[in-house]
C-alpha cells in the first residue's frame, strides 16, 4: 500500500508538471466547452448549448486524461528506459498499473471540478441532484478504467512515436464519434450501433442522460462501461511490456 | 563461498541469430566477475536474461538459485541492477527518485547516505534531464544499491563517468564485495576490469572465449620491455637464451620469467644498444591479452 500510494503521488505530480499534458487535459476541454457553447458551429439538441456540451466535455476529460495523456506518457517512459529500470525493482506490473489508474482518477477529479465551475459560469444547470452526481461519478470512473486500459494497451506494445500518433488519432475519432460534441442521433444508424459499444460513447451517453435529461441510463450502457472497465485494464496488464 | 549468479549452457536466439550460444559461467558471493567482449558479443543479452527480460531458448540462468522469470519478484528484491538504457522520469531529481524507489523495499538504505556516498549531494535537487552523463550513471548506481542487494548486475556502470567518479564507483563496488555481495559487471573499460575483477569472462559472437583470474589469462610468464629506441632483438634473445618478440619498434616481449638475472641481462643489452629502459612489466596487460584473444579467435 505504501509503495502504491507513493507511486500514485509521483504519477500525479509528474502529470501536473507536464505542460503538454495540462494543455490536453485542461486547455483543450475548457477551450472546446467555451467555444462550442458560445459559437454555433454544430447542430445541437434544443435548449442551452452548454447543457448538452458540459456532460460531453466531462466525458472528453476522461478520454483525454485516461487514454491519450496516460498512453503518451507511458509510451515515452518505455522509450526513455524508465519502465525498463522499474522492471528490475520490486514495484511490479500490477502496482505500477494501479498507481497509474489512481493517478489518472486524481487528475480527472481536478479536471471535473474546474470544468464544472466553467460550465456553471456559462449557464449550465445540471439536473438530477445528488443521485445524478453519484451516477456521473461512477460512469466517469468506469469509463476512465476502460479508456486507461486501452491507453496502456497501446503504450505497452507500440513504439513511442507510433503510440503518440495512434493515441492522438484515436482521440480525434472518439471525440467526433462518441456523442461528445456531435450528438449520437446525428450519426448514421450503422455507425451509431457500433460506437454505442465503445466506452467513450457509453460514458458520454450515461452522463448526457443523467445530467442533461435527468433520467437514468439503460442497463446496456452500464454493461458496456463495466465490461470495458474490467477487460481493458486486465488485458493491458497481461500484455504490458517493460522493454 | 556459494554461487550467487549462474548460467548453464545458456542459449538465447533472436530469430536466426544466436545472441548467446552455450554460455556457462558463475559468480560467487563476495566476488567480482567482469564480462568483457566487443559490441554484439552477447554480454547485455546475458545480463537481460539474468534479470528476467528474456526467456532462455535453452539452458538456464539463475540468481541465488531463483528463476529470473518465474520468480522475478524474489530475484529483484535481492538484486540491484544497473541497465544500459535504463532511465528516470525527466522531471525527477536524484533525491526524489531515490526517496520514491526506497518505498519499493521493506528495509532500504538511507537515500541521503547514498547521495553522499556517490557524491550526488551537489545535484540532489537537479532534474534528471539536466544531470551530466556521469551524474545520471551514479544516480542509477545509487538506485541499484538502495535495496541492500546480495547480488549486483551492472551493465557498463562507468560509461560516461569521469575519473573521479570512477574512483567513487570503484570504491563502492569493492566495499560491496567485502560485504559478501556477488557482482557481475559488463564493461568495455579494460583498465577498470583489471582494477576490480577477481575473475574475467571474455565473450565473442555469443560464446565464451576464455574465463579465469587475471593471472590465468596472463598465460606463460613474460617480461614486457619498453625502451627509448630500437634495439637488436636477436642479440637480446641470444643474451636471454629465450625468444623475444618485437611488438613495436620500442616494445619487446621477452619469454622469460621476471627474475633479477633476466632484468640485469635486459638492462645490459639496452646499454650496449645505447637505449634506456622506459618500463618493464612482468605480464601482459588485460588489454593486450584481450586483443590477442580476439585476434586469435
Amino acid at each position: 500500500m505504501k509503495t502504491w500510494w507513493a507511486q500514485t503521488r509521483a504519477e500525479v505530480r509528474m502529470t501536473i508538471q507536464r505542460g503538454e499534458t495540462l494543455l490536453l487535459t485542461l486547455g483543450i476541454p475548457v477551450g472546446l466547452l467555451v467555444f462550442f457553447s458560445l459559437v454555433k458551429v454544430t447542430n445541437l439538441p434544443a435548449g442551452r448549448r452548454v447543457d448538452f456540451l458540459a456532460p460531453g466535455i466531462l466525458a472528453l476529460c476522461v478520454l483525454s486524461t485516461s487514454l491519450v495523456a496516460l498512453s503518451i506518457a507511458t509510451g515515452f517512459e518505455r522509450s526513455y528506459g524508465v519502465l525498463r529500470r522499474l522492471h528490475v525493482t520490486p514495484l511490479g506490473r500490477p502496482r505500477l498499473i494501479a498507481a497509474k489508474l489512481a493517478g489518472v482518477l486524481v487528475t480527472e477529479a481536478l479536471q471535473v471540478a474546474v470544468l464544472a465551475v466553467v460550465a456553471i459560469v456559462l449557464g449550465w444547470q445540471p439536473r438530477g441532484g445528488v443521485a445524478a452526481a453519484a451516477m456521473t461519478a461512477l460512469a466517469l470512473v468506469l469509463g476512465s478504467a476502460g479508456c486507461a486500459g486501452i491507453g496502456l494497451l497501446l503504450a505497452g506494445r507500440l513504439r513511442a512515436e507510433v503510440n503518440l500518433a495512434a493515441s492522438n488519432g484515436l482521440y480525434l475519432l472518439l471525440l467526433l464519434f462518441s456523442g461528445i460534441v456531435v450528438p449520437l442521433s446525428s450519426l448514421p444508424s450503422v455507425l451509431r450501433t457500433v460506437v454505442l459499444w465503445l466506452p467513450s460513447a457509453a460514458m458520454a451517453d450515461v452522463v448526457h442522460q443523467v445530467l442533461g435529461a435527468g433520467t437514468t441510463a439503460s442497463v446496456r450502457e452500464w454493461l458496456v462501461l463495466g465490461l470495458w472497465a474490467l477487460v481493458a485494464p486486465l488485458f493491458a496488464a497481461r500484455t504490458f511490456r517493460f522493454d | 563461498m556459494s554461487t550467487a549468479i549462474e548460467t548453464t549452457d545458456l542459449k538465447v536466439q533472436f530469430g536466426p541469430l544466436a545472441a548467446v550460444d552455450g554460455v556457462t559461467c558463475h559468480v560467487n558471493e563476495g566476488e567480482i566477475v567482469t564480462l568483457l567482449g566487443p559490441n554484439g558479443a552477447g554480454k547485455t543479452t546475458v545480463v537481460e536474461t539474468l534479470l528476467g527480460f528474456r526467456l532462455p531458448t535453452s539452458g538456464q540462468a539463475r540468481i541465488l538459485g531463483l528463476d529470473p522469470v518465474t520468480q522475478h519478484r524474489e530475484v529483484v528484491l535481492r538484486t540491484g541492477a544497473l541497465l544500459q538504457r535504463g532511465g528516470v522520469w525527466f522531471p525527477m531529481t536524484p533525491a526524489q527518485v531515490l526517496d520514491l524507489t526506497a518505498t519499493y523495499y521493506d528495509h532500504p538504505r538511507d537515500p541521503s547516505e547514498l547521495l553522499t556516498l556517490l557524491d550526488l549531494r551537489h545535484c540532489a535537487t537537479t532534474p534528471w534531464r539536466r544531470l551530466s552523463g556521469g551524474e545520471q550513471q551514479r544516480t542509477l548506481l545509487a538506485l541499484a544499491l538502495l535495496g541492500r542487494p546480495s547480488v549486483l548486475v551492472l551493465d557498463e556502470p562507468t560509461t560516461a563517468v569521469d575519473p573521479e567518479g570512477r574512483q567513487v564507483i570503484r570504491a563502492l563496488l569493492q566495499e560491496q564485495r567485502s560485504l559478501g555481495c556477488a557482482l557481475l559487471i559488463t564493461t568495455h573499460e579494460l583498465a577498470e576490469a583489471e582494477r576490480l575483477a577477481d575473475r574475467v569472462v571474455i565473450m565473442q559472437h555469443g560464446r565464451i572465449l576464455t574465463q579465469g583470474t587475471l593471472a590465468d589469462l596472463a598465460g606463460e610468464p613474460v617480461v614486457i620491455v619498453e625502451t627509448t629506441g630500437p634495439i637488436d632483438v636477436d642479440d637480446l634473445a641470444r643474451r636471454l637464451g629465450a625468444p623475444v618478440v618485437a611488438t613495436s619498434p620500442t616494445s619487446f616481449t621477452c619469454h622469460v620469467a621476471n627474475t633479477s638475472e633476466h632484468v640485469a641481462v635486459i638492462t645490459n643489452a639496452l646499454a650496449a644498444a645505447g637505449q634506456s629502459l622506459i618500463s618493464l612489466r612482468s605480464r601482459a596487460s588485460l588489454e593486450e591479452r584481450y586483443l590477442a584473444l580476439l585476434k586469435e579467435s
